[in-house]
């Protein structure tokens, strides 16, 4: 046995006894020595990584008969990081930059239901503009997620070029976002009572710029993918899951609309100012792999619509606050850029530190201590782009949560890995994976 | 966006700032929720929550808090290092709710009698910022959790999240059933959430599972065990699931450090980072 591992691969470990049987790794056109060996049909494999976020960090756990799954698990942890901990350490305003890194193709997402749950517990309203430039963003990180899914997908089944278009106009995405919040990600843009700053001078023309070059890149994926019969082929009826499926494991987003359920939180639970914008919710009735990338693209083509919106709504409502008008949650000073880099601004500091002592008090307090929130909990979901996005916290009145608790869609939609997979090839399962779209920083937190 | 109160003349149950009032300081501020209140309510006998009635023990609230800045074990010049605020514990909602939470009550209790549980499985109704929470026994969170899918007047077909909550005080002051396993239950049909909760004894932190009910529930009790210690009767594999299976501890318990675990890797032992060499 250790005679002919050596021969057939000098890279791949020789077969190690564990107590669950032999192990052997594989790497590739040694398959048929292996099952000699063996004469065994059933074989259990850890398999990937086959998506990028699988790298180290998603275990899939498949039991084959030939080349049929017959039982799928996936096993997660890998990227545990303790956002949910660490967030009862820091004041309600630092817990932003922490839930912004757990769903990181989604931060404005996770940083949107996070401030929302924390602005009703405040029970404060944010400003109507800040309300669209959060709209505005959302939907802009609602595109490049997609497109990231897109890829991704892409390249899990061979199809290279539109791993890299979808790249391409992705990285369009985070050009847009880092002009507009200063980082491509992670930006810790939105804050509890509004936004960090208002948007840069320019914004309109720029997004106007990316909303032409989005609507004229976009027919590309359907000559591309949509009507590829390769693409058509490995994607359609693979990963079935029917409305009660999605229901009884708790799927959301596009799994469940391409069931036939048109569930979406910004339609039929409206938050923030999503009730003022016109657009649809595509949704599918084939539950299959083909139908959720389809409603990707569909998205992606309604967030176009609804950034447009936003703009329109923005030069309607004009210039103003992005943050809630009180001082006591407020902070002290509007960011501005100066020769150092990112700051408060110089009337400020010529304030607080020459004229008015109250003033630096209350910024050094409000700073380093925080604002206390009072005793309760508040939900607070947002769609995001794989589906329902919750935030649960709870304060006992001081100026740090008791409990951050974010119910990501990732986490949940991951459950579905078996019912889609069991019983169809090993090559469906990577199609099934890639349109559940899983993000492990945000599965893990 | 308008309060499921506001329409009713009874005393908004918000407890929250947009009728001009303070933030704190309201019905339901942690000032107001004094030992004194809880010791009138505990006082007050056996009730129906569902109905409105206050019960005899109310769910403990959130540990107290002593100065400011968190500051302990050192001197605090601050001049507050005396102040004390008491715990906060939620307030029993009183009828009328408010909304759709009376028409929900309603319809919840009816259900329960058909099913012939016992309407003391929900040990109180609270109602704050235009949520609801129903306290349920530990024991009888499984068949409420069936009756609230099942029933076609209340269609909870979707649980959102399940999770745990830890009241604990840091300092190991004394809290009143201080874990709590947290349910968001989302009813499609009619677009409403409702939260479940369960506060659990430290000596005895079990709970029935709901994953026959709700299978999605299955990872989530497996990272409430994970993190909380909780352990859900009745599931079919309840297993860590973040943290690796040999894991000591349930990290997210305020008894548990943030940091300071020392880490093992490739055999070795690498020192928690607040006890490595500093190279300054």
């Amino acid at each position: 046995m250790t005679d002919t591992t050596t021969q057939r691969d000098p890279y791949a470990a020789p077969g190690r006894e564990t107590t669950e049987g032999t192990v052997y790794t594989v790497t590739g056109g040694d398959w048929d020595t292996l099952m000699d060996a063996d004469h065994e049909d059933r074989i259990v494999i850890n398999m990937g990584p086959q998506h990028p976020s699988t790298h180290g960090v998603l275990r899939l756990v498949l039991e084959l008969e030939g080349e049929t799954v017959t039982q799928g698990r996936a096993v997660i942890g890998y990227l545990h990081t303790g956002i949910e901990k660490n967030c009862e350490y820091r004041t309600w305003t630092q817990g932003v930059t922490f839930v912004t890194r757990a769903d990181y193709l989604a931060p404005l997402f996770n940083e949107a239901a996070y401030c929302m749950a924390v602005e009703k517990l405040l029970n404060v309203e944010v400003p109507q503009r800040a309300e669209h430039i959060r709209v505005l963003l959302m939907e802009l990180n609602r595109i490049g997620s997609h497109l990231v899914a897109l890829a991704t997908g892409g390249m899990e089944l061979g199809a290279l070029t539109g791993m890299t278009s979808g790249f391409r106009e992705r990285e369009e995405v985070l050009h847009l976002l880092e002009f507009l919040t200063g980082l491509r990600m992670n930006h810790a843009f939105f804050r509890p009572g509004g936004l960090a700053q208002d948007l840069p001078e320019g914004y309109r023309e720029r997004v106007t710029e990316f909303l032409d070059v989005m609507d004229s890149r976009m027919p590309d994926y359907d000559r591309l993918l949509t009507a590829q019969p390769i693409w058509k082929q490995r994607l359609a009826g693979v990963g079935y899951l029917p409305v009660d499926g999605c229901l009884a494991l708790g799927a959301s987003g596009p799994i469940l609309r391409s069931a036939g359920l048109a569930w979406d939180l910004r339609k039929h639970m409206p938050y923030s100012v999503y009730d003022q914008y016109d657009f649809e919710v595509p949704t599918a009735t084939e539950a299959d792999c083909y139908a959720r990338y389809r409603l990707r693209v569909d998205e992606i083509h309604e967030s176009l619509k609804i950034m447009r919106q936003a703009l329109a709504k923005l030069d309607e409502i004009g210039p103003g606050r992005v943050m809630v008008d009180d001082p006591k949650v407020a902070w002290p000073a509007q960011l501005s850029i100066g020769s150092d880099g990112l700051g408060n601004t110089l009337e400020h500091v010529r304030k607080i530190m020459g004229q008015s002592m109250e003033s630096l008090i209350h910024h050094f307090k409000l700073v380093t201590e925080g604002f206390a929130v009072p005793p309760g909990q508040a939900y607070a979901a947002v769609e995001s782009p794989r589906g329902e996005l919750g935030a649960h916290l709870v304060s006992d009145g001081g100026t740090r949560p008791v409990r951050v608790h974010l119910r990501d869609p990732s986490f949940v939609n991951l459950q579905t890995m078996p019912a889609m997979s069991e019983g169809g090839m090993v090559a469906d399962v990577i199609a099934a994976v890639a349109s559940i779209d899983p993000v492990m920083g945000g599965c893990d937190r | 966006m308008t309060g499921p109160n506001s329409d009713t003349g009874a005393p908004k149950a918000t407890g929250t700032s947009k009728d001009d009032r303070e933030p704190t300081g309201g019905e339901h501020s942690s000032a107001e929720q004094s030992g004194a209140a809880l010791e009138q309510h505990r006082a007050g006998g056996g009730g129906d929550a569902l109905a409105g009635v206050r019960p005899a023990a109310r769910i403990g609230g959130t540990r107290t808090r002593a100065g400011m800045f968190g500051v302990r074990g050192t001197g605090d010049t601050s001049g507050y290092g005396g102040l004390r605020l008491p715990g906060h514990a939620p307030a029993p909602a009183e009828r009328p709710f408010g909304g759709w939470f009376d028409e929900f009550a309603d319809e919840l209790g009816a259900a329960l009698d058909e099913r012939g549980i016992p309407r003391d499985a929900i040990e109180q109704v609270t109602i704050d910022r235009d949520e609801m929470t129903l306290y349920v026994e530990p024991a009888k969170v499984n068949a409420v959790a069936r009756t609230l899918r099942d029933d076609p007047a209340l269609r909870f077909e979707f649980c959102s999240t399940v999770s745990g909550v830890d009241y604990s005080a840091p300092d190991g002051a004394p809290v009143d059933r201080p874990v709590h396993v947290v349910y968001h239950l989302l009813s499609m049909t009619y677009r409403r959430r409702i939260r479940l909760e369960v506060a659990l004894d430290l000596e005895n932190m079990h709970v029935d599972s709901v994953v026959d009910v709700y299978p999605t529930a299955d990872w989530h009790e497996r990272e409430t065990w994970d993190m909380y210690g909780v352990v859900f009767d009745g599931h079919p594999a309840l297993t860590r699931i973040l943290m690796p299976d040999d894991w000591d501890g349930h990290p997210q318990r305020k008894s548990y450090p943030l940091g300071g675990i020392p880490v093992e890797y490739k055999g070795a032992e690498i020192p928690p980072p607040d006890e490595r060499r500093a190279y300054s």
